[in-house]
């Protein structure tokens, strides 16, 4: 019995967070925001070159062929780092789709290309989640017509993987004829979300999920579990900056950090927070080894880590006082960041509801 | 990551559940209560003592079973005890014993653990006191030598058990000269010592589970002291430690959680079940998130110590988040009820024998005692995170 990282994962997680450290700095993810980038070139070279693009695509198809706890450990350095680059859509939600409902054709023509950089996927499926602003997607005669909204990596991407109201997954070209794109304007300037528009636009049905919802709900729980992963990342990096900052700022001749007000904050936020990494552990680890639970651990690792991430990210903002209400100290990107992966594929009120009837209450 | 024990451990759990196949009859029924143990407690005990479910690593020479330490046969028995839902043993007092083998002299590990690990010696604690209770340090009462014997003069308060046990361990100033954490000794003595007169103290929940003890001239042999003179505080931190370990326990979450989903489905409105309505089954999830994050944290802690490392921040927020985690539930489930949570006592339509107002403001005393839900933040924010101390202030 073993509930730890291994030494591999530990190094993984090193080298990765390593890299951003030093390639990927607030400096660089500011620039990137104020020029609309959610790509910028080096960043996304510097990844595909770690190979994590295709961490949990097979060894045969070109990728690593690693778990999702492995793929939690990136989703969270990258939150870390609030790095602005397509992952949790290209690289874990759509090659999670590929695998349970495509054919081997499809699965050899994409999942080498998603694992090398040459292709970037987006993701949509919020129309099965709580559908909003939008009628719906239809598919008849392998054409498309409806809307998506809040694609995953939508606006970098070459290609999409879109839910139809059936819950059946297509391929469609995002460059093709009756493919409009949209960005989607949020508070988090380090993803790129978009609102397409399908106009009977050729889609290619992925087979295995006509007939069973089995391959969406778990390109949903990957997402979820990898959304959690990244507001663990950003929570952290929220915790260690309010405690940095109340250990150098000084008021009444003391360091902040020395009033039980300020003290108590920052232990506030490691409790809450600090299980939170064993409840995304399993939850990550048992979409391999335990698939009967990973249903309702995929909703608990997202909804609790919503629930927490909000929390860290206001408190932080506050030990920090009126700098952390600044954009210039950029404490706003982690606390947006975490605002984002709350609301996106299911606010934690619905997620519950899910968790609920998946166990029969 | 590896979720599976091997053969070893395997072999090893159903060596256990045999044990409790055969011998469940044996064990006494519901919880061990407040008093000392009766005579069917302690032949359970004796009995999980010689098959080494209970008292395992203590030494056989001290009374134990005395198997090396191994955390996970350790977390088995308590698995299997839990499962089978049959009463576990003990390892005598866990605040003393752990201390009495650290500290203790060659004499007191064999006069006091073995009646102790056996349940023919029980113990109280005599630690706070009316002006020392967060701030423990700055305790009053005093014991001075006079020839061969301590001299002990002072009260204590929150002493558990004290009506019924043999043994006081206490601490005790006995160097008024020197800085409050230096001069504390570390004293035990039998509760029948002339001059010891205890006053049970009845809590919220209507049992007198504490007491206060007063001591007026209490005489008590030299040698009776463990560590040092002046060491005392430093012996009770050891003990401190034990304690805190204990509250919080993630298996008792995890119970208490399998009972308040069974309310949930059990209690109707108009006939139908509070699980199915939304603001209920809501607050529920959220509750089991916490519960597992909390479970799964207790196996990190684990896999740490089994690899004899210092698990670090899952161990300091145990107690803190583990004790309100058990508040709320019992809070969940007494909302669930109605008006039928402010049944108590032998009412007529208590749910659960009242186990819920109970538990609700029994926890209370929890995230209270045992170092309170504020003093854990200050050594989360100090210890862990490394902020700094309030300044000390300069006495007037």
């Amino acid at each position: 019995m073993e509930f730890a990282l291994s030494e591999e994962q530990r190094m993984l997680q090193d080298s990765i967070t390593g890299y951003l450290e030093s390639k990927c700095t607030l400096d660089e993810v500011r620039q990137a925001a104020e020029d609309n980038v959610t790509k910028p070139s080096d960043v996304w070279q510097g990844i595909s070159e770690l190979g994590i693009l295709g961490i949990v695509i097979p060894e045969e198809l070109g990728g690593v062929g690693l778990g999702f706890l492995d793929a939690a450990l990136v989703a969270e350095a990258l939150g870390r780092a609030v790095a602005p680059v397509p992952f949790i859509g290209s690289s874990i939600m759509a090659p999670v789709a590929l695998l349970n409902a495509g054919d081997e054709r499809q699965k050899e023509t994409w999942l080498p290309k998603i694992a090398s950089g040459d292709t970037v996927f987006g993701v949509g499926v919020s129309e099965q989640i709580g559908r909003r602003e939008t009628d719906g997607i239809v598919s008849s005669a392998g054409k498309l017509t409806g809307k998506a909204m809040f694609v995953v990596d939508g606006l970098d991407a070459d290609m999409l993987i879109i839910a139809d109201d059936n819950g059946a997954l297509h391929i469609v070209d995002a460059n093709a004829n009756g493919v409009t794109r949209q960005k989607l304007k949020t508070i988090d300037k380090t993803r790129a979300l978009a609102e397409i528009i399908f106009e009977d636009a050729e889609a290619e049905l992925l087979p295995r999920s006509e007939k069973s919802n089995e391959a969406l709900l778990k390109t949903i729980d990957a997402g979820r579990i990898m959304l959690a992963a990244d507001s663990m990342g950003a929570s952290d990096v929220m915790i260690e900056k309010a405690v940095a900052y109340a250990k150098e700022r000084k008021q009444f001749n003391r360091v902040i950090g020395s009033f039980q007000a300020v003290k108590h904050m920052c232990a506030e936020m490691a409790s809450e927070l600090e299980p939170c990494r064993s409840l995304l552990w399993y939850a990550a680890h048992s979409m391999n080894h335990i698939p009967e639970e990973s249903r309702v651990l995929a909703c608990h690792a997202k909804a609790h880590l919503s629930e927490v991430g909000r929390f860290v990210a206001r408190t932080s903002t506050e030990v920090h006082g009126g700098m952390g209400f600044t954009d210039l100290l950029g404490l706003h990107y982690w606390f947006k960041r975490i605002g984002l992966d709350r609301q996106l594929l299911g606010a934690p009120e619905l997620i519950r509801e899910e968790a609920a009837v998946a166990q029969g209450w | 990551m590896d979720l599976a024990y091997n053969e070893e451990y395997e072999a090893f759990r159903a060596e256990v559940q045999q044990f409790l196949k055969e011998n469940k009859s044996k064990a006494p029924k519901g919880r061990a209560g407040w008093g000392n143990p009766d005579e069917e407690s302690k032949a359970w005990q004796q009995l999980l003592i010689k098959h080494g479910y209970a008292a395992r690593t203590i030494p056989k020479e001290y009374g134990g079973y005395g198997a090396e330490p191994d955390i996970l046969k350790n977390h088995i028995i308590a698995e299997e005890f839990a499962n089978a839902k049959v009463r576990p043993g003990h390892s005598g007092d866990a605040r003393l014993v752990p201390v009495v083998l650290e500290l203790g002299t060659e004499e007191q590990k064999h006069a006091l653990v073995g009646p102790t690990i056996r349940g023919e010696m029980t113990w109280c604690q005599g630690y706070s006191e009316p002006g020392s209770g967060s701030d423990l340090a700055s305790l009053s009462t005093k014991a001075v030598l006079e020839g061969d014997e301590w001299v002990i003069n002072g009260q204590k308060i929150w002493t558990s058990g004290a009506q019924y046990a043999d043994m006081c361990f206490c601490l005790v100033r006995t160097e008024p000269d020197a800085p409050k954490h230096k001069g504390i000794s570390y004293l035990i003595f039998t509760m029948d010592t002339p001059g010891i007169e205890v006053r049970p103290l009845v809590t919220m929940t209507g049992e007198a589970i504490f007491n206060e003890t007063f001591f007026t001239d209490v005489r008590v042999p030299k040698e009776q002291i463990i560590g040092k003179r002046g060491e005392g505080w430093f012996v009770a931190n050891a003990t401190l430690k034990h304690e805190r370990g204990s509250l919080g326990d993630p298996n008792q979450l995890e119970a208490r959680f399998r009972a308040l989903v069974s309310i949930l489905k059990n209690e109707k409105i108009d006939g139908k079940p509070l699980i199915e309505m939304p603001l209920y089954r809501d607050q529920l999830v959220r509750l089991q998130a916490r519960m597992l994050s909390m479970k799964y944290n207790g196996m990190r802690i684990l896999t740490a110590s089994n690899n004899n490392k210092e698990p670090g921040l899952p161990r300091w927020i145990v107690k803190l988040v583990g004790c309100e985690l058990n508040h709320q539930m019992a809070a969940l489930a007494i909302d669930a009820m109605g008006e039928l949570g402010v049944l108590y006592d032998e009412s007529p339509y208590l749910r659960d024998y009242g186990m819920w107002q109970r538990n609700y403001m029994l926890d209370l005393g929890l995230i209270i005692g045992g170092g309170t839900a504020q003093i854990q933040k200050n050594m989360i924010g100090e210890r862990a995170l490394g902020l700094p101390k309030e300044p000390k202030l300069k006495a007037s």
